[in-house]
């Protein structure tokens, strides 16, 4: 039934996302009362069992937080304690640890357009579905994922929770013949991936633009593994300021804590943000393609962020070719990373945004406290913030389509569930 | 008609039926083979059950979670666990030997709004699991076995055998031996193919307690000294993805115990 002045809607297991969540929507009156993604994914305390742990544990542990994306949590956790170690991790090494998050973005991407958000556009139930009637696209899509995949197998030993990873750096590093057989899947890759680039531009995207501020992290080469924030706003600082300038809160109907501005702002973190601020910063060939696909200077329609990802992955592929071509070989594996008393702050651009870490250590090396502010939680109020504006300019369609459209705008985020702790399931109440 | 397969999850981080998608080469192939029911991350299209064969992810650690596992059971002709969280309580059941109030209170600020459980359990602590894979996460390989397996209705072939056989097999050198790296692999279930050693790093026991660990259990105490670690030391590295199996594996049987503290 439409047009209904009061009605609720419930979506009680949200699929193609990654973890548990719910979305619940409530009109009354025919206005949008009340729109929450709930998310109750069960906590699993990371924060609290890293305390008493050794300086060189949080890399292995914290990337069992995400299975889709460990090698960010691996990275952002590796930054935190080197800086309280006062060690840095520069010059091929640094390269490397890009290389080895190059393969996660492949991977991370390419699951998400060809499994998650592609079948939205174009009517299917998932990537099974679609593959009866369009097997070489979903086969594609599989072939760029396992290249990732296998850039992430090469370099940390496997693909979830990859085992090479030490803060420091490795525990051993390739011989360059080991990368010639990468650059050649890779260069195979990068034409599956402007073929993806091309597809998704032919997708229908609704209307919808959002105004919240963008934050992404800001280096000189366009930003994965480290760098400081920034903001479309202008707000710059580095990781160590993160906790002046962005508050987490707590709200009744999520195991996730919602992050906002310390002045109260909502923001955006993610692919669009990324874009926005670092376009000028994207290789040529990514640059050319982005341009091909329509997107200008920033894309604010979030909607849109399935061809901003795809164009990300014709980035990751280049670069990852670049970083293989110039390696050369690391004379250690690692830097020494001893421990002393301090704190320190890290942070990388996981898939789905900035990830934060922070570390409290004592003069063993032995965590006192510890702080992670996974990307989901610094995105869920603008999700909600777009969710009630796009309902409510959409009041005049049925439940079921309503609610088919609403799960589908949540994916835009490519909310990770099971890194915010915290299914989708979506409710619509009109009462 | 093609059997069914659902796929569920409890605590989590996602990766272990993620690597059911990871099988990038062997997917399409598969989802010709049985109907791929119920798989929430990968379709929103939910056939009814019940189902041939469930999938399990994750530890049960929320009142709510206690009555879910029984419905999964109830729609299930066969369950198999995936991975530690699934088979041992995964990572998070580091709150098992500590207080979850705690816990909570470190991470919420307003911990009475989360609904945990005190302990977080295995799936096998609730309903009769027909078989249990292992890993953090499991191997690919293993799980395309334990899935053909159940389709021809034959054992899967995961042996139970130590790491150590694996590094053999696959011509490692022996870390501890070689460099004094602490190494928990004679100690360890098969399974990942001693990724680590071939990495030069020690195994760190992501596939939980071999049987090794209830007959000739290796003495760790004794191997303590050469291999210049604390007792924390070894807590601590016996302490992680599968806390809970390893300290139930290491129960006191008598003098020469080598528990972890």
């Amino acid at each position: 039934m439409t047009h209904r002045h009061d009605r609720t809607l419930k979506v009680g297991e949200l699929a193609r996302v990654e973890g548990e969540g719910a979305l619940y929507v409530r009109v009354r009156g025919g206005d949008v009362a009340e729109v929450r993604l709930d998310i109750y994914e069960p906590p699993r305390f990371f924060e609290a069992f890293l305390r008493g742990r050794a300086h060189t544990e949080p890399p292995d542990i914290t990337a069992r937080i995400c299975g889709i994306c460990p090698v960010a949590y691996q990275t952002s956790a590796c930054l935190a304690i080197e800086e309280a170690c006062g060690a840095t991790v520069d010059g091929p090494l640094r390269d490397l640890r890009r290389l080895l998050y190059c393969g996660e973005w492949i991977e991370s991407h390419a699951l998400h357009v060809y499994l998650l958000h592609a079948p939205d556009f174009l009517g299917y139930h998932g990537a099974v579905e679609l593959a009866r009637d369009h097997r070489d696209i979903v086969e594609r899509g599989l072939r760029l994922k396992k290249a990732g995949n296998t850039l992430m197998e090469v370099l940390g030993g496997r693909a979830i929770h990859p085992v090479n990873v030490r803060v420091g750096g490795f525990y051993r590093v390739p011989a360059r013949a080991e990368l010639a057989p990468l650059a050649e899947m890779l260069r195979r890759a990068l034409d599956d991936a402007l073929d993806t680039v091309r597809w998704a531009a032919g997708f229908e995207f609704p209307d919808f633009v959002h105004d919240h501020e963008y934050l992404a992290l800001s280096a000189d080469r366009y930003p994965i593994e480290g760098g400081d924030l920034r903001s479309g706003a202008g707000r710059a600082f580095p990781a160590a300021a993160f906790e002046d300038h962005i508050t987490e809160e707590q709200v009744p109907h999520s195991t996730a804590l919602h992050a906002r501005f310390t002045d109260g702002g909502t923001y955006l973190t993610g692919p669009l943000a990324r874009y926005s601020l670092n376009r000028h910063l994207l290789s040529p060939l990514a640059l050319e393609a982005a341009a091909g696909a329509g997107l200008g200077a920033e894309c604010r329609n979030p909607f849109r962020s399935v061809l901003v990802r795809a164009v990300e992955i014709v980035y990751a592929v280049d670069e990852a070719l670049r970083l293989i071509a110039g390696y050369e070989p690391p004379d250690r594996p690692a830097v020494p990373v001893e421990p002393r008393a301090g704190t320190g702050h890290g942070v990388s651009e996981a898939p789905r945004g900035v990830l934060y870490h922070r570390y409290d250590l004592d003069a063993d090396g032995l965590i006192t406290a510890a702080r992670i502010v996974p990307p989901t939680s610094q995105n869920q109020t603008a999700i909600e913030d777009d969710l009630r504006r796009f309902v409510a300019a959409r009041l005049h369609l049925d439940d079921a389509e309503l609610t088919r459209r609403c799960e589908q705008a949540i994916r835009n985020y490519d909310p990770c569930i099971s890194c915010s702790t915290h299914f989708l399931d979506l409710t619509v109440e009109r009462t | 008609m093609a059997p069914t397969l659902a796929v569920w999850k409890f605590a989590s981080c996602d990766g272990c039926q993620l690597t059911l998608l990871d099988c990038e080469d062997e997917l399409l192939a598969l989802a010709g083979r049985v109907e791929i029911a119920h798989f929430l991350e990968a379709s929103g299209a939910v056939g009814e059950g019940p189902y041939d064969v469930s999938l399990v992810e994750g530890s049960i650690t929320t009142p709510a979670d206690l009555d879910r596992i029984r419905h999964v059971r109830a729609v299930s002709r066969t369950l198999i666990t995936i991975g530690a969280c699934a088979t041992a309580g995964g990572v998070q059941a580091l709150r098992n030997f500590a207080d979850v109030r705690e816990f909570a209170s470190v991470v919420y600020a307003r911990p009475e709004y989360i609904a945990t459980l005190a302990e977080s359990t295995p799936i096998a602590a609730h309903v009769p699991v027909d078989f249990e894979l292992h890993g953090c996460p499991i191997d690919r390989r293993q799980l395309l076995e334990v899935l053909s397996a159940h389709l021809t209705g034959r054992r899967p072939d995961v042996p139970a055998h130590s790491v150590c056989f694996e590094c053999k097999s696959r011509g490692n050198v022996c870390v501890m031996v070689a460099h004094g790296t602490p190494c928990l692999g004679p100690v360890t279930h098969a399974g990942c193919g001693a990724i680590c050693p071939a990495y030069g790093r020690g195994c760190y026991g992501c596939f939980g307690p071999s049987p090794a660990w209830d007959g000739a259990r290796p003495n760790t105490r004794a191997l303590l000294p050469w291999l210049d670690m604390t007792e924390d030391e070894t807590r601590r590295v016996l302490s992680t993805f599968n806390v809970a199996a390893f300290r139930e594996a290491a129960v006191p049987e008598g003098p020469g115990d080598d528990a972890p503290a």
